[in-house]
């Protein structure tokens, strides 16, 4: 069930936005029109605040459920105005967990956009269908597992050391269960080496493998010009020809590769330096670090910033950096419903009010966890609402623009970009360089007392060896060309191409009937698949297709919302788009994966004329 | 069964048909009471009286303040102001504007500025770019990782090699892939960094033992047998480790590793090898502690090490059975989910490999030098030398401390500077001085490399020894 909010379109919208405006409001009337039976069609207005809600006549017998959870929506919404002191209304109870949706209730006033973000609900019979699956795939696995005990069937799996037989066992023997019965039926569909720049078009190394992907065997031959779907490349810098590279040739030729020590002992070299100055201009904050690993950066950085009698507000989504550094300060962790933000007041209320666990104590500091985008969701985290919520409850704010940095914001700088708000309004911006940037390493950006205390407490730059020059050299140069300091417009048509592709891709697979998850200005785009066996399949039917694209089930997702994730890059034309949306129909036909019981819109006239919009 | 079952119904029924009047409607009473007592009691509601009103939490949401999100940190913090390298921290190394002999980096077998390695990283950079834009699973693995794995494997001869895309998270990563609650892990108290922090993210059990101090491991491992003997069904899954550093980097000191095998077949313990300091440093070939002790490699569970000191990249590489390794391939966490290594810095590390393959005397110029440093380094009054000949990264302690660390650190500090000012890089080594488990004396690190000339390392001790003379009276 998918909610969309609509507040009155700002007025400012810039550069690459514009061309969207007509778009977006077409697209909100159309789902009025014509998908009424699994929406809640919610207009704000501005100046009274008042809700008024209008509840389709068509929800009431198709759909049962959705209109029962209409009604409550309704009643909380009409509660929630009854006069208290949160920020934001609280609905009286959460909602049941399997009901994805966070936009029931919000504070329209402070988006200064619409903010359209839907989770479908999981239609129950795939539901059902798809705990089948694992069921069968259970019992074949101990079926299986009882044939390898009694060897009658052959075992591909490494064994410990005769000499070591008799200590205690290395891994738990359910604790590779489901990699010996599941994963491995699929295995095929990860790691799958390449052996070209990462851009739009990839070259696949082919491999075989003639015991059930226990081992891969590589042929040699090379799957060449793979419309690549997975990688990160946000913004299409992955290149190995162009400024970036020719900067990064450069460098290596005067500065090597490695550093050989840490940034506080004598590995800080100039290019660190300046690298840092150009992310705290590009971010819009007084000073900013740069570390050699994202990952690192959050779970090597979290621990200096809180400690014991502290808390951390977690939303449940978080990357597992996040949550490992967060584990390793120290602190108590308390975990919010992805993106809710009733979910993230209550916490705080009741953190504030009731103290430390036990001893009562007032908390030191409470610092909120978030992620710009989220990675298996393609959900944009409503910031807006976040740093309202902080401001009030004097937490700080760490955010994580892992996807977000460069994939966002008419300027390329994020999420806070994107929502227009003031960079001094978060207190720990981190991001990393990998993806947009098509390099490698993390940064923290913020104000100058805080960079000066990570200089002398981050793990990082006391034990960790710095950033290889040539990688911190092609970060400059493609933050460069983002801020349009090369004197070209590169960058912004960059930014241009990556919006138009994001909100065509997703436009068009939305009509094609798959329920597809997240904002609709995430470029991140996941494509749910539900059933495990369709994984593999999905996986390697667009393969077949010359596609590549990334597949994920359990551990990665909950047990039954498996799959396919989509990463729009600005290096895509609308030709691999098409050609990959196609093949996507096709697959999706083949293997019945369009399962959105939203009704499909009419090819109205509308829809050709916004397409040749778009072209222009 | 059934009719068991059946027979004690009867029974029941039949006495209370005969239990007497009186008895039934004392119990029937008392039935009542407790029902009174559980659902219509009002004198005992605990939850009532402590839930605070609205009014009371805006109260104390309003009173409540935080800490700042950081304490300030003074002017003059040790660790403020970094030192600014201009141009490669190579042999030869601008600092601060001055042009000085490196003696602290980690670059010990001078492969940093190595055309060869240069020619080999950027022709991978003219093909693959500089990023890799995805983790190993999504289209991140690039054949010159599979390709440097398996070097890997067959340099150290052990089945498999994984590699990270950082050295610190390497070990810091591989030990809680194993290692789970309720797991022990015997540890020498001198382990680095990241080995703490592997250790704090397993959320094991923790036993430290003195450092290098085998009789106290055994003590400890002894101890462990007999609580295992009290216990045997929980001694059935706790898994047991030994997490050791071939050449530690807070001492310079080499683990006594055959005591080590020793110990580990005789309590059933498994031995995890952090050789970052010793890798590509120590044994005739450069495999590090195993060879340098003649160690049969599979009898090391898991053997770490980054590829960012003596093979002058980044990243970090962990080797052993695959039986062993694989597992990380899932579970590693900075393996999963972080961006693979830059295809360039992998193929720099291949081409590290090849000269250290081709040309296995680079090794044994290095232990030469190390023993030179450290037989130059004796002696030096005011200053102690700490850690074994042929380590490669030293440590200058003061032999007698003022008892505070700051002023033992500052002391040191202007050691450094007025090397720096004769052209001699040296640095201060640096700890989180809250964050570390047992926290290291105050020492400069002297790194040896071998291109260093016998020119440069008599320049080096005359300027210590000169600065000592000065600042140590």
């Amino acid at each position: 069930m998918g909610v969309v909010f609509l507040r009155a379109r700002a007025v400012t919208l810039l550069g690459g936005r514009q061309i969207r405006l007509p778009l977006i409001s077409f697209r909100t009337s159309r789902l009025t029109l014509y998908k009424p039976r699994t929406l809640i069609f919610v207009k704000f207005r501005v100046a009274s605040q008042s809700v008024k809600m209008t509840e389709s006549s068509a929800s009431k017998l198709l759909n049962g459920e959705a209109c029962q959870r209409a009604l409550r929506a309704k009643n909380a919404g009409k509660n929630g105005f009854v006069k208290n002191h949160c920020v934001f209304e609280h609905p009286r109870k959460y909602r049941r967990p399997a009901e994805k949706n966070q936009n029931a209730t919000s504070n329209s006033s402070l988006y200064k956009k619409p903010f359209s973000e839907s989770f479908e609900e999981t239609p129950l019979l795939v539901a059902v269908l798809t705990y089948m699956g694992y069921g069968i795939l259970t019992i074949f696995g101990y079926f299986r597992d009882f044939l390898r005990h009694w060897n009658i069937e052959k075992c591909h799996i490494a064994h410990e050391r005769e000499q070591q037989k008799d200590f205690v066992p290395l891994y738990q023997d359910f604790e590779n269960f489901y990699t010996r019965n599941l994963y491995m039926r699929i295995r095929d569909n990860w790691n799958r080496p390449i052996c070209s720049v990462p851009g739009a078009k990839v070259d696949l190394v082919e491999r075989v493998t003639h015991n059930y992907n226990w081992t891969f065997e590589h042929t040699g031959k090379v799957v060449k010009d793979v419309i690549n779907m997975g990688s990160y490349n946000y913004l299409g810098f992955a290149e190995n020809t162009g400024a970036c590279a020719g900067a990064a040739i450069e460098t290596t030729h005067t500065y090597g590769v490695g550093v050989a020590s840490t940034r506080c002992e004598i590995g800080n070299l100039d290019i660190h330096e300046e690298l840092e100055q150009l992310v705290a201009r590009f971010l819009g904050v007084e000073s900013s670090m740069a570390f050699g690993m994202g990952f690192a950066t959050n779970s090597m950085n979290i621990p200096a910033l809180t400690g014991k009698g502290c808390l951390i507000l977690s939303d449940e989504l978080n990357h597992a950096s996040l949550v490992l550094g967060a584990r390793l300060s120290g602190s108590t962790i308390r975990v919010f419903k992805h993106n809710n933000m009733q979910s993230l007041e209550k916490l705080l209320r009741d953190a504030i009010a009731h103290g430390q666990p036990r001893t009562h104590r007032p908390w030191k500091k409470i610092l909120i966890v978030v992620e710009g985008i989220y990675s298996m969701e393609g959900s944009i985290v409503r910031l807006p609402e976040v740093v309202a919520l902080k401001k009030r409850y004097k937490a700080y704010l760490y955010l994580d623009e892992a996807h977000s940095i460069g994939a966002l914001g008419p300027n390329g700088r994020g999420v806070v970009d994107y929502f227009g708000l003031d960079p001094k309004d978060v207190d720990i911006m981190m991001g990393t360089f990998t993806k947009s940037f098509g390099a490698a390493g993390g940064y923290i950006g913020g104000r100058k007392e805080l960079i000066d205390y990570l200089r002398c407490h981050s793990h990082s730059a006391l034990y960790a060896t710095s950033m290889s020059p040539p990688v911190a050299q092609q970060i400059i140069s493609s933050m460069k060309i983002i801020m349009g300091e090369d004197g070209s417009t590169l960058g912004a048509d960059r930014l241009r191409q990556l919006s138009e592709n994001t909100t065509y891709f997703r436009r068009k697979l939305r009509e094609m009937g798959f329920i597809i998850y997240g904002n609709d200005d995430s470029p991140v785009v996941p494509l749910m698949l539900y059933m495990p066996a369709k994984i593999g399949a999905f996986g390697r039917e667009m393969l077949k297709r010359n596609i590549g694209t990334v597949v994920v089930g359990f551990p990665a997702t909950p047990i039954i919302e498996s799959r396919a994730r989509f990463c729009v890059s600005a290096a895509h034309t609308r030709e691999m788009l098409d050609t990959a949306l196609e093949a996507i129909s096709e697959v999706g036909d083949l293997l019945q994966l369009k399962y959105s019981r939203r009704g499909r819109p009419l090819s109205s006239l509308g829809w050709s004329s916004e397409e040749s919009l778009l072209q222009d | 069964m059934a009719a068991g079952q059946q027979w004690v119904l009867v029974e029941m029924v039949q006495a209370f048909y005969e239990a007497p009047a009186y008895h039934l409607i004392l119990e029937g009473i008392l039935i009542l009471c407790i029902i009174r007592l559980l659902f219509f009691s009002k004198t005992y509601k605990p939850h009532e009286t402590y839930k605070l009103t609205e009014k009371e939490k805006e109260d104390l949401i309003e009173e409540w303040q935080p800490e700042p999100l950081v304490p300030p940190v003074s002017k003059d913090h040790p660790s403020l102001n970094y030192d600014v390298v201009t141009g490669p921290p190579s042999h030869k190394i601008i600092i601060n504007g001055k042009e000085c002999t490196n003696f602290a980096s980690f670059n010990f077998l001078g492969l940093l500025d190595s055309e060869r390695v240069k020619e080999k990283a950027l022709a991978s950079l003219k093909k693959y770019g500089v990023g890799t834009c995805g983790p190993r699973g999504f289209y991140g693995t690039f054949d010159v990782h599979l390709e440097l794995e398996s070097r890997l494997a067959n340099f150290m001869k052990t089945e498999e090699a994984i590699i990270y895309s950082y050295g610190f998270a390497t070990i810091a990563s591989a030990i809680p892939a194993y290692s789970k609650r309720g797991d022990i892990i015997f540890v020498d108290d001198a382990a680095c960094f990241s080995i703490q922090k592997g250790l704090q993210a397993s959320r094991s059990f923790i036993k430290y033992f003195k450092h290098n101090d085998m009789e106290d491991l055994e003590r400890l491992l002894k101890e462990q047998e007999l609580e295992d003997q009290k216990n045997p069904r929980k001694a059935r899954v706790t898994r047991k480790f030994i997490v050791v550093e071939g050449l530690y980097i807070n001492t310079a000191d080499v683990c006594p590793l055959p005591e080590l095998v020793r110990l580990k077949y005789k309590y059933k313990v498994r031995i995890f090898l952090e050789e970052s300091m010793s890798f590509g440093v120590l044994g005739e070939h450069g495999k590090g502690v195993t060879e340098h002790f003649g160690v049969n490699i599979d009898d090391i569970d898991l053997i770490s090490a980054n590829m960012e000191n003596a093979v002058a990249s980044i990243g970090g590489f962990c080797c052993g059975r695959s039986f062993v390794i694989d597992h990380q391939r899932l579970s590693g966490q900075g393996y999963c989910f972080s961006a693979s290594l830059p295809p360039m810095l992998a193929a720099a590390a291949i081409e590290a490999l090849n000269i250290m393959e081709e040309d296995p005397e680079i090794f044994s110029v290095l232990k030469r030098r190390c023993r030179q440093v450290h037989q130059a380094l004796q002696g030096i009054p005011g200053l102690k030398l700490v850690g074994v000949p042929f380590s490669p990264a030293l440590h200058l302690q003061l032999e007698r401390s003022s008892g505070c660390r700051s002023s033992d650190l500052q002391l040191l500090r202007s050691i450094v500077d007025h090397c720096l000012d004769r052209q001699v890089a040296l640095t201060v080594a640096r700890y989180l001085d809250k964050e570390e488990r047992f926290l290291p004396p105050p020492s400069i690190r002297v790194v040896v490399t071998v291109e260093q000339t016998d020119e440069d390392i008599q320049k080096a001790v005359s300027c210590i020894s000169e600065a000592a003379s000065i600042f140590l009276r």
